[in-house]
């Protein structure tokens, strides 16, 4: 790629040479835009940080209070140095955003994450015209076919009731940031107490501090009744399977939400009663329709399987090429965060 | 259909066993005869042909998906399993309520072998367009023969005994040996009380535990007896109505493979059953077990391979004698009855006893357990003397007490996705040992051994330290060590290494040592030249 590109992949973010400013870096930078929260596109360190509005209150919680950031709408131009930027939404989580970079008559747009279907929490994704489009590829193959979201939640609702029939805990596991909200905004609630692990309970009250319309949960601690827990709903991060802190809710059944519960194998790995097909991504049919919409010349793949999507792109017409980046590795920082905030709220006996 | 796609569905999805034997049990009180016969007939590992080509099952898949044949192979290398990839990959089709059964979709499958390419086509197109996601997976099972499940046979034979509330053994001795879900009924193989009529028809084995702590836990050593363990193939020898039958561990039927024990068809009385050790033989003692593998598989057993690897079979137990069923004597009983009937057979270098082994005191094994090897064998068979013959692997009578394996320490340098329960794991590694020049020598491909935690960590680093791709190979910096047991070594012209190890498995990760430390191919090679 010639150096003069309006966005360079440095390896460690993505680079606006005329701006000097870095969209979601891994390393600390003078400029950073970030497409959303999560912490393989959030990361600490930098001196100036902008996103959007409603990315602030996980921003401040997770990067620290005072980082210097400045917050924008959806549509909102900027410019810096000549080069006109904008926020667009992604539909991957609150506030995720595409970045809309234009200058000279060129546009760009780095995505991030995203995903289509409209999950009732984030504002839905919107197709931006573009001349270059990066995309994500986190499910970027033809087995990747997502069923409409009611049939999950629907899924989901049963689980649940069958457990309380047989006087069960039901224990859900999925990312606290994004997953969570979406299942509390989709489910039927019953009006019961919802029980949460730290890491999902503190993530939900900062929202609802920050005036998002999210219902209360639940923090399960040492002194919380286990008697308690029969019938009951408990939220948790996708690390609690392997750890002391489930065995508390016993007799349980354990669930996981999550876009690789489509494969067999990874749901037998993952030893779960039950797998929800539940994910933040896009599937392979809104990939195409995405990249399609964009109305790109050329298309760039990040993360997940780029090289088999470039290839796909490229044979298709459209001019695409593979990107390494750092991201997709939400997996490995959930747990990160969940032994954190375990360490933060006591709740594992004898540890 | 429906019905059995669910239960599939749900044993795989658990892995409690009560909760399988539940569901199974609630299958076969509830399906028809017909289904639950053909149930049991994948249940127990029988895999009917169709004779279909998996290359065009394909192509046929990809071009109904209307993906380029290589995006088929990626997401199939993703997915790790064909039948599955396919049900994920094509098209949802909008009516998916075929109420055809188990078994009308098996007389469906039936039709196949008959078919002209083009037909094939068709009839296996239209089965996937009335079949949901789920169903289509089994089905692609059953189309390809590659039906698996996770359910023991202990398991199976459970549900079974509850359901129909019979003895389990009885259960467990009716399933075995030869039936055809085609020519017989439920009514016929599990019901019946009369006696069986199929005389090749063998007895489940009893198996094995490996023994827990100290050998002299079990007791008082008079009332047990030791032998060694040999390394060979576990197999029953049946002569009923003056034929001979072989069967194998496997439960596969296996006379034709071993025409050196034919003879016992003239020397045995009517109505015998044995247990014993098919090994290779040669000059009145046994072989190791590679010696035998040069035979195992072969379809034409030609003259030379029959001069260069003959087998004997070393009997150790007698489950039937005048045909009648000796399985509860006691265990020295039986060995009383084994010594009588092969007193009176001729022709003894094909057909031996298995010696006990003559000790009074534990530490007497002890001191004779380390010249396992120099014997042939893998260690101690020791056995209770008044204990029945029991079905399956239970614990408390029958004792084995291996030798452990030989082992190096060898780094890993390519490492290959599972499939299955592992797909989307890098689960499958070649290790290598230090050769001349500093280059690492592969010597092993190892699969098991490590925990779910420890093929996640391995797993981590091998995706960041990705050196070259080869097809689904990976080539990956030399960093791991592990710690790689094997059961023989033998020299092989075949690979690069020059060696051949047999069964090897990670038996550690050696995080203490770094790839500079690991063992090299002389130390191999010296193993090699002390077990030659």
């Amino acid at each position: 790629m010639a150096t003069s590109s309006l966005l360079q992949f440095t390896g460690k973010s993505i680079y606006c040479a005329q701006a000097e400013a870095h969209i979601d870096p891994w390393i600390p930078v003078d400029r950073a835009i970030i497409t959303h929260a999560h912490s393989d596109h959030a990361r600490w360190g930098s001196r100036h940080y902008l996103a959007h509005k409603d990315s602030e209150p996980i921003l401040r919680l997770r990067l620290g209070p005072d980082i210097s950031l400045q917050t924008v709408e959806y549509g909102e131009k900027f410019v810096i140095n000549g080069v006109v930027f904008s926020l667009h939404p992604a539909g991957h989580i609150i506030g995720s955003a595409q970045v809309r970079v234009e200058y000279k008559g060129e546009v760009w747009v780095a995505s991030g994450d995203y995903k289509l279907e409209d999950d009732h929490f984030a504002k839905p994704f919107e197709p931006v015209k573009c001349n270059v489009f990066i995309t994500e590829s986190t499910f970027g193959l033809p087995i990747y076919k997502w069923q409409p979201q009611q049939e999950v939640f629907s899924e989901i609702d049963n689980w649940w009731r069958q457990n309380k029939n047989e006087d069960k805990a039901s224990v859900l596991m999925g990312y606290s940031l994004g997953k969570m909200q979406r299942i509390l905004k989709n489910i039927e609630l019953q009006d019961h107490v919802l029980y949460a692990h730290g890491a999902i309970y503190t993530l939900n009250e900062r929202l609802r501090q920050a005036g998002f319309d999210l219902p209360e949960l639940t923090l399960v601690t040492k002194e919380t009744d286990r008697k308690l827990f029969r019938g009951a709903l408990v939220l948790a991060p996708p690390s609690v399977d392997s750890s002391t802190w489930i065995k508390k809710f016993a007799p349980y059944s354990l669930g996981y939400c999550s876009g690789w519960m489509a494969l067999r194998g990874a749901k037998n790995r993952r030893a779960v009663d039950q797998g929800f097909v539940l994910s933040d991504h896009v599937d392979w049919p809104d990939l195409n329709t995405a990249v399609r919409e964009s109305g790109a010349e050329k298309v760039y793949v990040t993360h997940g399987y780029t090289s088999i999507f470039s290839r796909w792109l490229n044979e298709n017409g459209i001019e695409a090429g593979e990107v390494h980046t750092m991201y997709g590795n939400e997996d490995e920082n959930e747990e990160e965060e969940a032994v954190q905030d375990n360490t933060v709220v006591p709740n594992e006996p004898g540890q | 259909m429906k019905q059995f796609a669910e239960l599939f569905m749900n044993l795989d999805r658990t892995n409690k066993t009560n909760a399988k034997v539940e569901l199974m049990k609630n299958y076969f009180l509830t399906a028809s005869d017909e289904d639950k016969l053909w149930a049991l007939t994948l249940f127990t590992g029988r895999r009917p042909s169709f004779k279909v080509n998996r290359t065009q099952v394909k192509e046929w898949a990809a071009e109904e998906a209307d993906i380029p044949m290589w995006l088929f192979q990626e997401s199939y290398h993703s997915v790790g399993d064909l039948g599955e990839t396919i049900s994920l990959i094509l098209p949802r089709s909008a009516a998916t309520d075929s109420d055809r059964s188990l078994t009308e979709w098996f007389d469906y499958l039936h039709a196949l072998p008959a078919m002209t390419e083009g037909e094939k086509r068709t009839h296996i197109l239209n089965a996937w367009a009335q079949l949901s996601k789920h169903e289509t997976f089994v089905f692609n099972k059953l189309l390809m023969g590659s039906f698996r499940i996770g359910v023991s046979q202990t398991l199976v034979v459970r549900a079974l005994a509850e359901a129909t509330e019979t003895d389990s053994n009885v259960i467990a001795h009716r399933i075995m040996g030869q039936w055809d879900p085609s020519q017989t009924t439920f009514e016929q193989l599990i019901l019946d009380k009369g006696e069986n009529d199929n005389a090749s028809r063998p007895y489940p084995f009893f198996l094995a535990y490996p023994i827990e702590g100290d050998i002299s836990g079990l007791g008082n050593p008079e009332d047990w007896f030791a032998e060694w363990k040999w390394d060979g193939i576990r197999s029953q020898i049946i002569y009923r109505n003056n034929e001979l039958f072989i069967w194998t561990r496997g439960e596969e039927l296996s006379t034709d493979k071993f025409p050196e024990l034919h003879f016992l068809s003239s020397v045995l009385p009517n109505g015998t059953v044995l247990d014993g050790e098919i090994v290779s033989y040669f000059d009145n003692k046994p072989m190791p077990f590679n010696v035998l593998q040069t035979r195992i598989g072969r379809k034409n057993l030609s003259k030379k391979v029959l001069e260069e690897a003959p087998v004997a079979f070393i009997a150790y137990d007698i489950l039937e004698a005048n045909g009648i069923d000796i399985r509860d004597w006691p265990q020295s009983q039986r060995r009383a009855q084994l010594e009588t009937i092969h007193q009176n057979v001729p022709g003894q270098s094909y057909f031996n006893l298995s010696p006990l082994i003559d000790f009074k005191e534990w530490s007497e094994l002890h001191d004779l357990h380390p010249l396992s090897r120099q014997n042939i064998a893998e260690g101690f068979m020791i056995k209770r003397k008044s204990s029945t013959y029991q079905v399956g692997r239970k614990k408390g009578d029958w004792w084995k007490w291996k030798i452990n394996p030989l082992s190096v320490d060898a780094v890993l340098i390519y490492a290959q996705k599972g499939s299955g329960r592992r797909a989307e794991l890098f689960t499958d590694y070649t290790f290598a040992v230090w050769g001349e020049d500093k280059k690492l020598i592969p010597f092993a491909k190892a699969y098991s051994g490590l925990t779910d935690a420890e093929i996640g960590q391995v797993d981590y680093f091998i995706k960041r330290n990705i050196l070259e791709k080869f097809g689904p190979v990976r080539t990956v910096k030399p960093e791991l060590v592990f710690e790689i047991g094997f059961e023989g070594i033998n020299e092989s012209s075949r690979h690069k290494s020059g060696i051949a190890v047999r069964f090897p498995r990670i038996l550690r990760w050696r995080k203490d040592k770094k790839a500079e430390e690991a063992d090299t191919l002389e130390s191999l090679k010296g193993i090699l030249e002390m077990y030659k």
